[in-house]
């Protein structure tokens, strides 16, 4: 020991320090590091990425930057993620048609293959959310009233009380969740598309999700029962106020025109 | 001998059934006078005089549905655990009211029918009430003698929207939560005592646990007992009055010319409450009103969009909706303006439509009974002012809807704000001249009629060339209907000198009366019906058409 502390002072010292400190990282590091099996991935992943870019500079470069930096015409897609990607593309609001208060959703024209292969460009220029696995935004395991609960408190406020939409300010609005995938729902409260806010997981947890989207299927879903008939949109009293006068009303008034109209005849003599 | 005592009334026959039962009833409740002055009371046949039945009838039906419903309903701010049928709120904490209301609509045997037939009634009665009295003040029936029925009317509609709001209220779900939140908010804007009368209300800080059971007693009891009181007297005062009829051969306003209540209106009113009674059934048993399960359960913080009143508060919801946010501070106060000032032009908005007969009866000056109606046209003013109001109700139901017309339009919703706010004060402007003009057209149409005839579509050559439409003259009764009216004279001040030379005060208020009078019957606003002499000259025939 003490022949090593006598040359710690060695000029040379610090340089086999460090040569001992890299050997240990690499050792380290080939012993930990994931096996080779990585490496098929990585290629297909290359390949993904390089198909997905040449995607983009057709289809969305014009208004996003080349490299997705963003313009004056679109914001930048560094750490938007590849969950970003798969809701706008994968709903038509991307590409958009022309500017204006908000995008609507319209007729999807990239394949889910293509799709992916955007996404996989995208996440490829800074780190953000994947897109969901099944399991996620599946059925399984969702509590529905939890749901009811945590839509009402964080949704409703513009979704409407069964995700039936409503109107924001200057002609932007909440649209309906009627027929929205699951696996959108899910990309959006995870991602906050255009004017809605995001919920990561650390606001809304995974479980929540879910609960979210059980509850939304049991009440807005293709299987919803209707048990009082017709529910006129679900928008509330503004569409009962127009079926009462329309309908109720109108029918009423119908009918007393008809009663009226068959008096009983005076009898001629 | 017994038996000759007896046969001795049968030879002359046993009065028939019916006529006992008469009998019997007029020895203790002496009916006989007052079935003999009533059952042949004429009323005059006219669709329009039955929208008062429409809602005398929905109203027995709210009646009648809401004693099913108080059976099951729990008025009750208890806090339960949902256990029920309906899956997606079970374990849900609520109030005991909304469970009741749950447990009405899925587990009471014909609860959501009876529930659906309540409130769909409840619309369609404030919509009869509204269209009735519309009817009422276009064709002037509101005249004297019935200017109290007139009020008592106007009473039913505003308890009725009171009942109905009170109503709306007791499921304490998300939705009228969000109402009664509005309410408080409103009360919280009055100075000085709103606070007060808010902590009065709710037993404390909103929403405290009271409020459902309070609602309770004024939905069920208080409210409807005096609307109960005040049709009874509507209607005492149609058959005291005698219904109104529409001018026409040999109608006069000394007669009534209809059919008889027994037995032909007695058969027709019946099978009317039967049609109206199916009618709302049928649309209770297709249309969802108020789904309070998928509205979930009243909590203070949560709320959502699309959360409007049913439509007869529609327009104090546009009221606030589209007033700016203005607000005063001051030693540490706020008055809350953007709040207060629409609850000032609430009450504002509908007894501008009360008070309307008073003025009109004040600046005629007419203390005649009328019992003949106004065709509107023959009324511009009236009609006008009518027409007015109604776009100004309108316009805020626009506002009180904004983000449905954004959504549905694909409008800016600030738009619409912008747009209503506008409207409130200019549309009612436009729609009182253009209201006017249109009248003024139809009483010149009618007056081209009376002197010209009816336009046959015929068209005629005349031996020189000239193309002429062929005029068919008018029946003599068609002529009495057009021509039956009144037509007043503007009042004019009287002399401001006295025979005696002394120039007398002229008060403000009758400088007014003339120079709205003038407005009301001057040259500008009523087209001369035509005379006699005018008809006689242009029909006996100097070969023009």
């Amino acid at each position: 020991m003490k022949k090593l502390s006598a040359r710690r002072r060695h000029p040379l010292a610090a340089l086999v320090v460090l040569l001992l400190a890299l050997a240990c990282t690499g050792g380290l590091y080939a012993a930990f590091a994931p096996a080779s099996k990585a490496q098929a991935d990585e290629t297909a992943q290359s390949l993904a990425i390089d198909e997905g870019k040449k995607l983009y500079a057709v289809g969305c470069a014009s208004c996003h930057g080349t490299g997705g930096q963003g313009t004056t015409d679109g914001p930048s897609l560094v750490g938007v993620g590849a969950a970003a990607v798969d809701f706008q593309v994968g709903t038509g609001r991307m590409p958009a048609q022309q500017p204006g208060a908000q995008v609507p959703k319209k007729k999807v024209i990239y394949s889910q293959a293509e799709i992916d292969q955007l996404a996989a460009y995208i996440a490829s220029l800074g780190a953000g959310p994947a897109v969901p696995s099944e399991e996620k935004y599946g059925p399984e395991g969702a509590d529905i009233a939890k749901g009811g609960e945590l839509f009402r408190t964080n949704c409703a406020q513009c979704h409407n009380f069964t995700g039936k939409g409503g109107a924001l300010t200057h002609g932007k609005y909440a649209p309906t969740l009627e027929g929205v995938d699951p696996k959108h729902i899910y990309e959006a409260m995870q991602t906050g598309p255009q004017n809605m806010p995001s919920f990561p997981d650390t606001t809304l947890s995974e479980q929540n999700k879910k609960d979210i989207i059980a509850y939304l299927d049991a009440v807005n879903g293709d299987d919803t029962v209707e048990p009082g008939g017709l529910s006129l949109g679900g928008l509330g009293p503004v569409s009962e106020g127009l079926f009462a006068w329309v309908f109720g009303l109108g029918a009423l008034i119908a009918v007393a025109v008809w009663v009226a109209a068959r008096t009983a005849k005076a009898k001629k003599s | 001998m017994s038996t000759t005592a007896n046969e001795a009334p049968r030879s002359r026959g046993k009065a028939p059934a019916g006529e006992r039962v008469a009998d019997w009833a007029d020895g203790r409740l002496g009916i006989y006078s007052l079935a003999k002055a009533n059952m042949r009371k004429i009323f005059p046949d006219h669709w329009s005089f039955m929208l008062g039945e429409i809602c005398l009838y929905s109203f027995i039906i709210i009646i009648l549905t809401g004693v099913y419903l108080t059976l099951f309903f729990h008025p009750s701010m208890n806090e339960v655990t949902y256990h029920g049928s309906y899956v997606p709120l079970q374990g849900q904490l609520m109030s005991e009211a909304y469970a009741s209301t749950l447990d009405i609509s899925f587990d009471v045997r014909g609860g959501l029918l009876i529930r659906q037939i309540h409130h769909w009634a409840a619309l369609i009665f404030l919509a009869g009430m509204f269209v009735h009295m519309m009817r009422v003040f276009f064709t002037g029936a509101f005249r004297k003698p019935r200017e109290i029925n007139w009020l008592f009317g106007f009473l039913l509609l505003v308890l009725g929207m009171f009942t109905g709001f009170t109503g709306y209220s007791l499921p304490d779900d998300l939705l009228s939560g969000t109402g009664i939140r509005f309410m408080e908010g409103a009360i919280l804007s009055v100075p000085i005592v709103g606070t007060y009368i808010s902590f009065f209300l709710f037993g404390g800080e909103f929403p405290g646990h009271d409020f459902v059971a309070r609602f309770y007693s004024i939905h069920i009891l208080l409210l409807p007992g005096i609307m109960l009181g005040l049709v009874v007297g509507h209607l005492i005062l149609v058959f005291y009055h005698k219904h109104t009829q529409f001018a026409g051969p040999g109608k006069t306003n000394k007669n009534v010319v209809g059919m008889p209540l027994l037995p032909v209106y007695m058969a027709k009113a019946g099978g009317f409450f039967f049609l109206v009674f199916g009618v709302i059934a049928a649309v209770s048993a297709i249309a969802t009103i108020n789904p309070i399960w998928a509205i979930g359960p009243y909590r203070p913080d949560q709320v959502s969009t699309g959360a409007q009143p049913d439509w007869y508060m529609g327009f104090s919801e546009g009221l606030i909706r589209v007033m700016p946010g203005w607000e005063i501070n001051f030693w540490g106060h706020t008055l809350a303006l953007g709040v207060f000032i629409p609850l000032l032009i609430f009450p504002l908005v509908l007894v501008a439509i009360a008070v309307y007969p008073f003025i009109e009866s004040w600046v005629t000056g007419d203390k005649r009974e009328h019992h003949i109606l106004d065709r509107p046209r023959n009324a511009p003013t009236r009609t006008a002012f009518g027409v007015a109001w109604m776009t100004v109700y309108f316009v805020l139901l626009i506002g009180g809807g904004n983000d449905l017309w954004a959504t549905h339009f694909h409008l800016s919703i600030n738009a619409i704000t912008w747009f209503v706010r506008i409207a409130f004060f200019v549309g009612p402007v436009l729609a009182f001249i253009a209201t006017k003009r249109i009248c003024l057209g139809l009483q010149r149409r009618d007056k081209e009629k009376v002197l010209h005839g009816r336009e046959s579509g015929i068209i005629k050559r005349l031996p020189h060339g000239e193309f002429i439409e062929v005029h068919e003259p008018l029946s003599q009764e068609q002529l009495h209907t057009l021509t039956a009216h009144d037509q007043y004279r503007p009042a004019e001040i009287g002399p401001t000198v006295d025979e005696n030379g002394v120039e007398r005060k002229v008060s403000r208020g009758e400088k007014l009366r003339a120079k709205l009078s003038e407005s009301y019957y001057g040259e500008e606003s009523q087209i001369p019906k035509p005379t006699v002499e005018e008809y006689k000259e242009i029909t006996s025939g100097h070969g023009h058409h």
